[in-house]
């Protein structure tokens, strides 16, 4: 394998590991403070011991965060070196912006973390859930603003092979930087909220503390909502997202939608095999017009295909499925979100049936899955680019030795790192029932 | 002045900040295993724990905004450093993994276990090492360009007299800047066995610290003349008042005299040395190949990062004091009497 291949496998290995704790890193102070606010609000110690328990294992998975976003943020050098010393000039604005942001959240979250017990008024402490949520939220803008700038370039011009005239508030607010900003933001809410949910599903299957019962049923209210609220928002950031790609970036949408010969009245597909030579597609559900339709609110809107962009210029046509899977599965937890507030309204006997819990703690897989598929999907659909329209994959690649050995290296790492993340974690919650923290944070003793 | 040197000031102040924070950091690691292993947890693990649960994660920040940083400013080095630094910048990433997840992992999790204790303590001294490799090459020699790239000669690296003493001198570093802050820190918790435990390692590695800097000086001369004769020609005094810290400092701990007001004498002597050594080097940030003058990003761009600086720096100063007011210069908290 060339260094080109094994650079964009390593890449895609560490934002795949990453974005798992960079996405609960986005949603999860905003669910902290939401229930500290509630507990303290209501008076209730159940919401408060939800936000204790909930920032308790957040410290485990910031710390994988922090080091894994300390890896890409190296790796982008080690493995892309002309691509950062070309892009270095225009990106510098949002990435430097977003260790300021990320510095700041860090700084008050081990301060939230650690003073638990300090002050009188109880929203003292909860205050400084704002720094928290403001910080957490920043840099995920700040890091999209960089990714959507590879996407959508803007704000200089090309001369002799070196960017010139830049502007870095143009680059920073490139085209695509607000509707993809947006569709972070809603799915990182709407995962964590799901995810949360998923666990207080099994723990009720569990049933290991029967006077947890009530616990996890408030925690599965709460995030149930939430998650519904966020899938709102998931599903208008698609809607917008499907509007831009098809004025910004056609051949992402072509190549997502099998769609080959610019057309009115496109097709939507789903599913299907494709036969790549012949441009025939099997076993597909086509939905007529509706590609038309989302693109640009009527089905006479015309497509274009993927036929009039240059062949070396298309983006890799497996990006289909992961746009099916995405699309599927954040519908399937939306629904179910659906499906478990109308139990609890109107069929209270049904939220403690395990079908409706089995189908709850399906949603935080199936939500975190769908950001991985979402992220292969936007980066696979920007192939052969690595800096839209500028430079190519194959030229940003390092040609320093040893690129497969870090290869096998990191993956290594990531594996070790994922099994003891996972067994602490676990092992944290398990043996301890929430009633006994609920005691204990009551008494004021940490 | 220049947005040039503006950047680097900024820049090497940041590093310098990772460099005493995370000295202190990595140090502690390591006291912690080794006293885990000679059996005096008990001495002083209450010390060490207390200090870092709420700072690692801060510490980790300076180092990814240097690095962020370097490449905003002046996007070369990112072409320089990032083509031959992937095996020794992989590692120290490995390592830094290690060391801050199962910190975590030891810290927050359920379960301690020997051999987390063990990877968090010697990822401790390794990283520095790993990092230091850094500024040899930022000396030169080891990197030719050619049609390809650039590349890194490695057999020259490793025989380098110059590149070990640097290696040496990062780790005797981690150890001294460590063990001379908590000892002030013991002190305060009233602490009495860590902190003569503490002051005796202290002592211990003050004679190794003045052997190795003279060693790097030494073969810096050999490995980069007109580096080595500008900073003794030149700048000479700079590092003779380093030197002068030291002892005063040395002769504070020695003793037991006003400690909080040594260990500045510390921070000052490592302030002049690492100072002194960057204003030397200039304008290379890669000799020969990287020259501040000539690759400081375009001027849009430097001028958003300064402003983007001082806003950022108004935000974080404050943040920072609340920090150490609330955990590290906190006597209550110090004590133990304060979760």
């Amino acid at each position: 394998m060339d260094s080109v291949i094994i650079s964009r496998i390593l890449t895609a290995m560490t934002l795949g590991f990453h974005i798992i704790f960079a996405t609960i890193g986005v949603g999860m102070p905003l669910m902290f403070m939401v229930a500290e606010g509630l507990g303290i609000r209501k008076k209730d110690i159940k919401y408060i011991t939800m936000a204790r328990r909930w920032s308790k294992g957040f410290t485990i998975t910031v710390a994988v965060g922090v080091v894994t976003g300390t890896i890409i943020g190296l790796q982008l050098s080690l493995l892309w070196p002309t691509f950062m010393q070309l892009g270095g000039q225009v990106i510098a604005l949002p990435l430097f912006m977003e260790t300021f942001a990320f510095f700041f959240e860090a700084i008050f979250l081990s301060i939230y973390l650690y003073t638990w017990d300090r002050f009188k008024n109880p929203w003292m402490h909860w205050l400084l859930n704002i720094p928290i949520v403001i910080g957490s939220t920043l840099s995920a803008l700040f890091i999209t603003s960089v990714n959507s700038f590879m996407n959508t370039p803007a704000g200089f011009e090309l001369k002799n092979g070196h960017l010139v005239n830049i502007d870095p508030i143009q680059a920073m607010f490139n085209p695509s930087f607000l509707v993809r900003s947006f569709h972070v933001i809603a799915t990182g809410g709407m995962t964590i909220a799901f995810v949360l949910a998923s666990i207080a599903a099994v723990k009720l299957m569990r049933n290991k503390f029967k006077e947890d019962k009530s616990y996890h049923q408030l925690a599965l209210k709460l995030t149930m909502i939430i998650g519904l609220i966020f899938s709102i928002l998931t599903i208008v950031a698609g809607d917008v997202s499907a509007k831009f790609l098809h004025h910004e970036q056609p051949e992402k949408l072509a190549a997502m939608e099998w769609h080959f010969d610019t057309s009115d009245n496109a097709n939507l597909i789903l599913f299907g095999v494709l036969d790549e030579k012949t441009q025939e597609i099997k076993g597909a559900l086509e939905l007529p017009g509706l590609l038309s339709f989302l693109a640009d609110s009527s089905t006479s809107t015309v497509v274009k295909g993927l036929n009039d962009i240059k062949a070396d210029e298309r983006p890799p046509l497996i990006v289909h499925y992961f746009f099916d899977l995405m699309v599927i599965f954040g519908m399937l937890s939306f629904a179910i979100s659906i499906i478990y507030l109308i139990a609890l309204k109107f069929k209270p006997l049904w939220i403690e049936k395990s079908w409706l819990l089995y189908l709850v703690a399906l949603t935080g897989p199936m939500s975190m899955l769908a950001i991985e598929f979402g992220w292969f999907l936007a980066e696979m659909g920007r192939q052969p680019w690595l800096l839209r329209g500028f430079l190519k994959v194959v030229d940003g690649a390092t040609h320093a030795d040893g690129v497969s050995l870090t290869l096998v290296a990191f993956g290594i790492l990531y594996i070790i790192l994922g099994f003891s993340c996972s067994y602490v974690l676990i092992r944290l919650f398990k043996d301890r029932s929430a009633t006994k923290d609920m005691m204990q944070y009551e008494g004021g003793q940490s | 002045m220049d947005y040039q040197h503006i950047g680097i000031l900024v820049l090497w102040t940041f590093l310098f900040g990772y460099i005493i924070v995370g000295a202190i950091d990595f140090g502690a690691g390591f006291f912690m295993l080794y006293a885990h292993l000679t059996k005096k947890e008990h001495v002083i693990n209450n010390v060490i724990s207390r200090y870092l649960n709420p700072v690692w994660e801060v510490t980790n920040v300076f180092l990814v905004f240097f690095f962020v940083g370097i490449v905003g400013f002046f996007p070369d080095t990112a072409y320089y450093f990032g083509s031959t630094l992937l095996i020794p910048g992989s590692v120290a990433l490995i390592l830094l993994t290690i060391r801050g997840s199962f910190y975590a992992f030891e810290t927050y999790g359920k379960d301690s276990k020997t051999a987390w204790k063990f990877l968090y303590g010697v990822t401790g001294l390794l990283i520095p090492a790993a990092f230091s490799t850094v500024l040899t090459i930022s000396e030169g020699k080891f990197i030719t360009k050619n049609a390809h790239g650039v590349i890194l000669d490695w057999v020259e690296l490793l025989m380098s007299p110059y590149a070990w003493s640097v290696v040496l001198l990062s780790i005797v570093s981690v150890l001294f800047i460590s063990s001379a802050f908590l000892t002030v820190y013991a002190q305060k918790a009233k602490d009495t066995e860590a902190y003569r435990l503490l002051r005796n390692w202290y002592l211990i590695w003050a004679l190794p610290m003045l052997i190795i800097c003279q060693f790097v000086f030494l073969s810096l001369r050999q490995h980069n003349r007109s580096h080595f004769e500008v900073a003794t020609g030149q700048y000479w005094w700079v590092f003779g008042l380093s030197i002068v810290f030291f002892i005063i400092a040395l002769l504070m701990y020695y003793f037991e005299k006003y400690l909080s007001i040594a260990f500045i004498f510390v921070l000052l002597q490592f302030a002049f040395a690492f100072y002194g050594y960057g204003i030397s080097k200039l304008p290379y940030i890669i000799y020969p190949y990287v020259n501040i003058d000539k690759s400081v990003v375009n001027e849009s761009m430097a001028f958003s990062l300064v402003i983007v600086f001082i806003l950022g720096l108004l935000l974080l100063i404050p943040s920072l004091i609340l920090l150490l007011r609330l955990f590290v210069f906190d006597a209550d908290y110090v004590k133990g009497k304060k979760k």
